[in-house]
């Protein structure tokens, strides 16, 4: 890598800064909810409301932590990989507000209505399974668990790369017709895992020559 | 002769006050429109509440109806906000999202407005607002709308049987269906220039349907002429259906010998039927049809059963009697 690129990279000071200032912005869509709910300013129907936006910025949230190494391949930085653990947690928090509310406030944890839910409509179904897969992540997402795995952690994180398909398919299939914000998410999914297969590519044919 | 013909100037006179009215309101709605339309943008961008702004609109007093009659349907039943009602609406023409409609329909002009009625009927000609008013009397009627998206409000119209219109009309023998269809309109509806829906936008009822007491041609909403988010100046309502099947903006009532292919079954033919009556026993693929969440209830009220036909299997049940509705769904 080249090194006056190195040279830009902010120091361990300035990545705490870094740190904390997105922690904070992605908390505001947080505050924002209680913010309004306190306000009862949540429109008609609230718990929709709560539903609708903590899933979509869960899944925001995924977009954000698969488009740091996209940021590697394409400019040769690296400190922004230092993000990914925190936004890959802000994204299980995310998800996990958003099935406390569907739980909680949505189905009063009726637990017969809500077994029927995710066995009759795909797309609660896809968004159940996206959310199982993101516990053991959260779970190892510590140094400690990193150490400990090595290479299987490695292999057990790749589980993102499905969570986000089934994400994007529960996005797309809870809409009733119209399509383009499930789209638009689907084509910046697209362009962040075409960037991975293209370099990947790439990576293997410089390696078969010297075979 | 020269009697009845002078009582027609005489009601078309009455029909220029109606006419006046309805201008009147328009001006007004389009003086707040301009106003609210600004802070209703700025809303969505920070806040995200245009549940509070829409209901000073069309706060009750500033235009009214020809007089109305109580009835006694839904009473008893905790009434929906009116900034619910008037917030929350899924009509496509002016917009997908469900705070959009009230937001872009405060130029649209509900008047001057006719309805053709067209097909299997003898008086095939097009007829006024204000005539259809004077068809019969205007009635309140409180009903529950359930939607299939799973949510559900109570609503008091006000309006008229659609069967006195049918009787009026006088169908042929021919007529087994009534197709409606709505205005679509891309000047003024921002949505149609969409691809997103068939336009214009049709509905249909068989005619035993049309005919029951409890569908109505709805007009007017708390004691007000509809919003225009509601479906302005004319609107169907069938409580025993999901709210789909309430054409708004209505333009044309066609008689048919043949079963409609309304919009929705045109757009997901697996997921929309003909008859959409209100049934929990019958699973949509995105929602569940076996409960539903009251709007208004607040956040921690949680979901109530849904019932068969809606509630209303007494007066409907027999029209479906024998009928499988998993298949007829």
């Amino acid at each position: 890598m080249p090194k006056h690129r190195n040279s830009k990279a902010p120091n361990k000071q300035q990545i705490i800064v870094i740190k904390f200032l997105v922690f904070v912005l992605c908390l505001f869509p947080l505050a924002r909810l209680i913010y309004l709910g306190v306000q009862e300013n949540l429109g008609a129907n609230p718990i929709e409301f709560i539903e609708r936006s903590t899933g979509y910025w869960a899944l925001t949230m995924l977009l954000l932590t698969l488009s740091l190494t996209p940021v590697r391949l394409l400019t040769g930085r690296v400190w922004q990989l230092q993000l990914r653990r925190m936004l890959g947690l802000l994204m299980f928090c995310y998800a996990c507000l958003h099935l406390s509310i569907y739980v909680w406030l949505d189905y009063s944890f009726m637990w017969d209505e809500i077994v029927k839910d995710i066995i009759k409509h795909p797309y609660v179904l896809v968004g159940s399974a996206a959310f199982l897969l993101t516990i053991p992540l959260a779970i190892t997402s510590n140094q400690y668990m990193v150490k400990k795995l090595r290479e299987r952690w490695k292999a057990l994180h790749r589980l993102i790369y499905v969570i986000a398909i089934l994400g994007a398919l529960h996005f797309l299939w809870l809409v009733k017709k119209d399509f383009r914000e499930p789209l638009l998410f689907i084509l910046i999914l697209s362009i962040l895992l075409g960037v991975r297969l293209f370099y990947a590519q790439i990576k293997s044919r410089k390696l078969k020559p010297q075979m | 002769m020269f009697i009845q013909k002078k009582s027609d100037i005489a009601s078309s006179e009455i029909t220029s006050e109606t006419i006046y009215q309805h201008r009147r309101h328009f001006l007004q709605q389009a003086g707040f429109g301009l106003a609210l339309g600004a802070s209703g943008i700025l809303n969505s961008a920070f806040a995200a509440a245009p549940a509070k702004t829409s209901s000073q609109v069309s706060t009750p007093g500033a235009i009214k109806l020809p007089p109305f009659t109580k009835t006694g349907y839904g009473t008893g039943e905790k009434l929906t906000r009116f900034e619910d009602i008037s917030s929350y609406n899924n009509y496509y023409e002016f917009g997908t999202g469900k705070e959009e409609p009230a937001v872009n329909s405060k130029l649209f002009k509900p008047t001057p407005w006719t309805v053709s009625i067209e097909g299997e009927v003898k008086k095939s000609k097009t007829i006024g607002i204000e005539e259809l008013l004077k068809l019969a009397p205007l009635e309140e009627r409180i009903y529950r709308m359930r939607c299939v998206e799973g949510w559900s409000m109570v609503i008091p119209w006000i309006g008229l049987p659609l069967a006195q219109l049918i009787k009026w009309a006088e169908p042929n023998a021919n007529a087994k269906f009534i197709e409606f269809v709505s205005l679509g309109d891309a000047q003024q509806m921002p949505g149609v220039n969409l691809p997103i829906l068939d336009w214009p936008y049709i509905e249909g009822l068989r005619m035993d349907e049309a005919m029951n007491p409890l569908t109505i041609l709805a007009v007017g909403l708390y004691g007000n002429v509809l919003p225009n988010q509601n479906g302005a100046p004319l609107r169907l309502v069938v409580p025993w259906k999901y709210g789909f099947k309430g054409g708004k903006a209505i333009v044309k009532i066609r008689f048919t010998e043949k079963m409609p292919q309304t919009t929705w079954m045109k757009a997901g033919p697996r997921e929309y039927g003909f008859y959409a009556n209100v049934n929990p026993h019958v699973e949509h693929p995105r929602w569940s049809q076996s409960t539903e969440k009251r709007i208004g209830n607040g956040l921690f009220a949680g979901r109530i059963k849904t019932q068969m036909f809606n509630g209303y299997a007494e007066q409907v049940g027999q029209m479906y009697a024998g009928m499988d509705l998993r298949k007829y769904f």
